[in-house]
């Protein structure tokens, strides 16, 4: 039998370090008992282990192991140590065991890390600082050197041990000594409604970790704290911040931290107002926030006052029913933009006898296309699928352009902005009409059909391409709007508006590039949508298909300056 | 007023928000300066005896409100004593409370006093004056006000960790009939606004860095941030006639449409001084529950909303089981399932065993075969899954599969749990709770 000491219960580099040399000593972990600070002592002490050989090659482990190991060596487990070892040793024959979770070591460490992980969650959760005012300054006279060190023993002596002093100054511990400190210390006054915190403040926490993970989280208090002074006391051990170093000392009891503090009364406050005693769900509470953690959290007291009170507040609550409105109610004195919107701005009388496609002729053009949008939004008998949309998407561009874009429905960017072609394939169309040498004033874009239609996936929105039913709902609306823009050339870009324009299903491939007329007369130009262009998988044909939509455009635009205008 | 008196109002008043997360945020710390903390994780300071985590100090600014919306005791016909905080009462608090460990930051709402835009300028100044004069670093949420000037929403996503706008009801026809000032479509359009500009500045702050990269760690500041951990929004269950199907769809296209990280359910509870308009019970809790689990079958367990409803009746889930138990009940063809042969997707629809188990399970059987006890040191409960899987040692007894009384064999029950007639030795059935408001 071998003994390994270790300098703390959470000496993790020790252990490292020893057992590195024993798996390359090949010594067997049944032979090792691992002496720890503050854990049970063995009845009977071992030799020290054999030096390893000297070209013995070092133990090697998966990435995940070192991690893992740190957890575990914070376990309260006195266990924890020998496990580690077996698990050292097992690993250098069975590379992926960390893998098999259902190995019993591996789960047995498994449930340790997590045992631990959860201790530092609820430490981060459950710490209550108290403040404390101090007499500050310059200590007036040197200062003792710190108390001894109890139980257990640091593995090193403080580097810090002025500040450590400092802090149990503060605390009133050295004149007072261990457990008498309280008196000392006077608590914040509560005079100020809010108090903050004076320069000569000192927030100091009672805590009891059910592992050995103060030094290990002491880090985060001092991230989230670095401009205050705190210290944190637990049964083993204390951590005390300055602003520079975190320094340990000592274990405490319970009554050398602060009794009390001038903003424990509204965080109590706060706790009873923000629970609904209309769900009540202790054992939800119970799960995580363990009875075991009350005694040191000041909201704690009120639970079961506020459990008992709550079934008599709720049967009051139903007993009493619907009141009766206030009288006095609160005053509005603006009008929401959407209720604005809702109003006509004009012409509000005229649309009830007036037929909707007649009105538009007489309208100016942005009042033409206000009247389009909200004859649509008024609109009982829209498709089921576009209460999924955020919004219509109407056209863009100037009166009598030279041409008139069609597209098929916006996608999800324009959905979001409200605006046509802003979205990938937009983008791709507005490179291309740029090549094509048509300036971007001298056309409208629009689409067939104005809502976005889509499928819901988890994550994203799917496109889902309107059927002849979709097509055919907003078709007048598409008519109405060729009636007030009164373009030079209509270019329908995809299937789905030619379809729109032309009242039937055509064959876009064998018709583009040719000049026809709509069954009104007048002349489009039908093309391919650009989004065709961006699921073209290969680079090869993606260049040749965008070279002959840059050329269909300039086709348009040249023919389209042959004509008279709208 | 005594400050005491407006906390208790206020608080009062904002406790049927649901939300309290306070993760997924960027992270930073005050060893540069200020006061707090985010580092990924969010915490629950406390627990309350409603079983809800209380991660950040959630109050209103006022609880007067011009609006008269039927599901809220704030709404302007109702007879609630109202407080207002002011800007600095609200600040010093947060701050006062955050030094003493007790949140993880502030989530601000507040009814609409005067208008929209007043009511959110305070909101903002409130955000602003933590970050700003305080060098604030925990967490912030606004709930933000849809008819507000886009200008002031786009300054309260410097300041704010996450800001929310609230769908309130599933329905856009129940929120008219009883929110009349409020509009879905402002609502959504609010919304959509929010996603265009996290995107942005998540788009802006991604080729920053690049940048800075690219110039070795020169000077570049990193562009904006926009509520970096994303938008969320909150639906009341119960207080309207739309079934699960209804509210699972709409959440579905919120999460597809808006990127929102989360959408909050909460059962209608009846308020005090409550209006004539609503049901005056309130809908059983486990309704809400049985919502998020449906909710996460389809996030996180490859289930269409298709699959979750078919588990119940008429459009509404299974109230006695959970919805993926509920769902094997209806298919018991595709059971039992080999936990050592089976793919992934299918380990999934297996009732009890989670998606971390199931990564687990994958894992481990490369070096393994596994039998009843391996499942159970991965702290799978063996008394749900046996009728569900088979393993080296076990197979579903002959029949029970097709036994018309199995929905009364695996059905939880208060107490001990019958087991005898699955299992000659299985486990006494832990509750399982998902972790509904600490990690999103």
């Amino acid at each position: 039998m071998f003994s390994v000491p270790l300098a703390a219960p959470d000496d993790f580099e020790g252990w490292r370090e020893a057992s590195r040399a024993l798996v390359m000593a090949g010594v067997a972990p049944e032979a090792v008992e691992w002496l720890v600070e503050g854990d049970p002592v063995p009845l009977f002490g071992g030799a020290a282990p054999p030096a390893p050989p000297p070209d013995a090659p070092p133990p090697r482990v998966p990435r995940d192991f070192p991690e893992l190991a740190r957890l575990v060596a914070r376990h309260r487990d006195p266990a924890r140590f020998a496990l580690l070892h077996g698990l050292l040793h097992r690993l250098q024959r069975e590379r992926g065991l960390l893998e098999d979770a259902a190995d019993p070591m591996v789960a047995r460490a498994n449930a340790m890390a997590r045992a631990v992980r959860r201790d530092a969650h609820k430490m981060h959760a459950f710490v209550r600082f108290r403040e404390v005012r101090v007499e500050d300054g310059a200590p007036a006279a040197p200062l003792p050197p710190p108390p001894p060190v109890a139980v257990p023993a640091d593995p090193a002596p403080p580097r810090n041990a002025r500040a450590v002093a400092l802090a149990l100054r503060d605390l009133g511990r050295l004149e007072e000594g261990p457990g008498a400190g309280t008196a000392a210390l006077e608590a914040a006054p509560g005079a100020p409604p809010v108090p903050s915190p004076a320069p000569d403040s000192r927030f100091v926490a009672w805590f009891e970790p059910e592992h050995h993970i103060l030094r290990a989280e002491a880090g985060f208090f001092a991230r989230r704290f670095a401009m205050l002074r705190w210290s944190i006391l637990t049964p083993e051990i204390s951590a005390h911040w300055d602003g520079t170093e975190v320094a340990f000392g000592p274990g405490a009891r319970r009554a050398d931290a602060p009794s009390e503090d001038a903003a424990e009364g509204l965080w109590r406050a706060y706790f009873a107002s923000i629970f609904n005693p209309a769900r009540l769900k202790p054992d939800a509470m119970r799960a995580e926030m363990p009875k075991k953690y009350w005694r040191n959290l000041p909201e704690a007291q009120d639970i079961p006052r506020l459990m008992a009170e709550a079934p008599k507040r709720v049967a009051e609550m139903v007993a009493r029913g619907a009141t009766a409105p206030a009288g006095r109610r609160q005053r509005a004195v603006h009008v929401p933009a959407l209720a604005r919107d809702a109003q006509p701005a004009a012409a509000a009388g005229v649309e009830s006898v007036m037929p909707a496609d007649l009105l538009s002729e007489t309208l100016p053009f942005p009042e033409a296309q206000a009247a389009l949008r909200r004859d649509l939004l008024a609109r009982n008998d829209l498709p089921p699928w576009v209460a999924n949309a955020t919004q219509p998407v109407m056209g863009e561009g100037p009166q009598h352009p030279l041409l008139m874009f069609i597209g098929e429905q916006p996608g999800d960017e324009e959905d979001l902005k409200g605006q046509p072609f802003v979205g990938p394939a937009g983008r791709l169309w507005n490179k291309a009409l740029e090549e094509a040498g048509v300036a971007r004033d001298e056309a409208y874009v629009t689409n067939a059909v104005k809502h976005f239609k889509f499928t819901p996936t988890g994550k994203r929105r799917l496109h889902q391409s309107p059927d002849a039913g979709d097509i055919t709902f907003y078709r007048p609306f598409l008519l109405r709007e060729i009636g007030f823009v009164q373009p030079r050339l209509i270019v329908t870009l995809g299937a789905t508006a030619l379809r729109a324009v032309s009242g039937r299903a055509m064959p876009v491939t064998k018709l583009r590039g040719s000049l026809l007329r709509d069954p009104e007369g007048r002349p489009f130009y039908p093309t391919v949508h650009p989004s065709y262009l961006l699921r073209l998988p290969d680079p090869a044909s993606k260049a040749r298909e965008y070279d002959r939509f840059v050329e269909d455009l300039g086709q348009a635009a040249a023919t389209a300056r042959g004509l008279p205008s709208g | 007023m005594e400050l005491r008196e407006k906390l208790e109002i206020l608080a009062d008043a904002a406790k049927y928000d649901a939300s309290c997360a306070s993760s997924g945020t960027e992270k930073r710390d005050s060893r540069d300066g200020g006061l707090g903390s985010t580092e990924g994780m969010g915490i629950c300071h406390a627990y309350a005896p409603d079983g809800r985590c209380i991660s950040l100090l959630k109050v209103l600014l006022t609880n007067a409100c011009v609006f008269d919306c039927a599901y809220c005791i704030n709404r302007a016909s109702s007879n609630v004593r109202r407080a207002r905080f002011s800007v600095r009462e609200i600040v010093e608090l947060t701050l006062d409370f955050y030094r003493r460990n007790y949140i993880e930051g502030l989530f601000l709402s507040s009814g609409i006093i005067r208008s929209p835009d007043y009511t959110m300028e305070q909101l903002v100044r409130v955000a602003r004056e933590l970050r700003t004069t305080h060098g604030f670093k925990g967490y912030i949420h606004l709930k933000t006000i849809p008819d507000a000037d886009p200008a002031l929403l786009a300054e309260a996503g410097l300041y704010a960790d996450r800001l929310s706008i609230n769908v309130e009801l599933p329905d856009p026809g129940s929120l008219k009939a009883l929110a009349p000032e409020k509009d879905a479509g402002g609502i959504r359009l609010a919304m959509a606004g929010l996603r265009t500009r996290i995107d942005e500045a998540k788009a802006a702050r991604a080729e920053s860095a690049v940048t800075r990269v690219a110039m070795a760690g020169g000077r570049r500041a990193p562009a904006p941030r926009f509520a970096p951990a994303g938008q969320s929004t909150q639906m009341i269950v119960g207080a309207d006639a739309s079934t699960d199907a209804t509210i699972l769809d709409v959440s579905a296209n919120l999460y597809g449409s808006y990127r929102l990280k989360r959408v909050y359910f909460s059962a209608y509870s009846p308020i005090p001084d409550a209006a004539a308009a609503l049901p005056p019970a309130a809908p059983p809790l486990v309704r809400e529950h049985r919502l998020y689990q449906a909710d996460w079958l389809l996030r996180f367990y490859g289930f269409t909303a298709g699959e979750v409803i078919a588990g119940g009746e008429g459009g509404m889930l299974d109230l006695e089981v959970d919805p993926k138990l509920a769902w094997a009940l209806k298919h018991r063809a595709v059971f039992p399932v080999d936990v050592n042969r089976a793919d992934r997707e299918m380990l999934l629809r297996v009732p009890g065993l989670g998606a971390k188990t199931v990564d687990r399970i994958v894992a481990a059987r490369r070096v393994r075969s596994f039998r009843m006890a391996d499942l159970a040191r991965l702290r799978v409960s063996l008394r749900k899954v046996a009728p569900f899987v088979t393993a080296l040692d076990h197979h579903p007894r002959g029949g029970l599969l097709d036994r018309a009384d199995l929905r009364a064999l695996v059905v939880p029950r208060d107490g001990l749990a019958e087991r005898a007639s699955i299992l000659p030795a299985g486990l006494v059935a832990r509750p399982v709770q998902l972790p509904l408001f600490a990690h999103v």
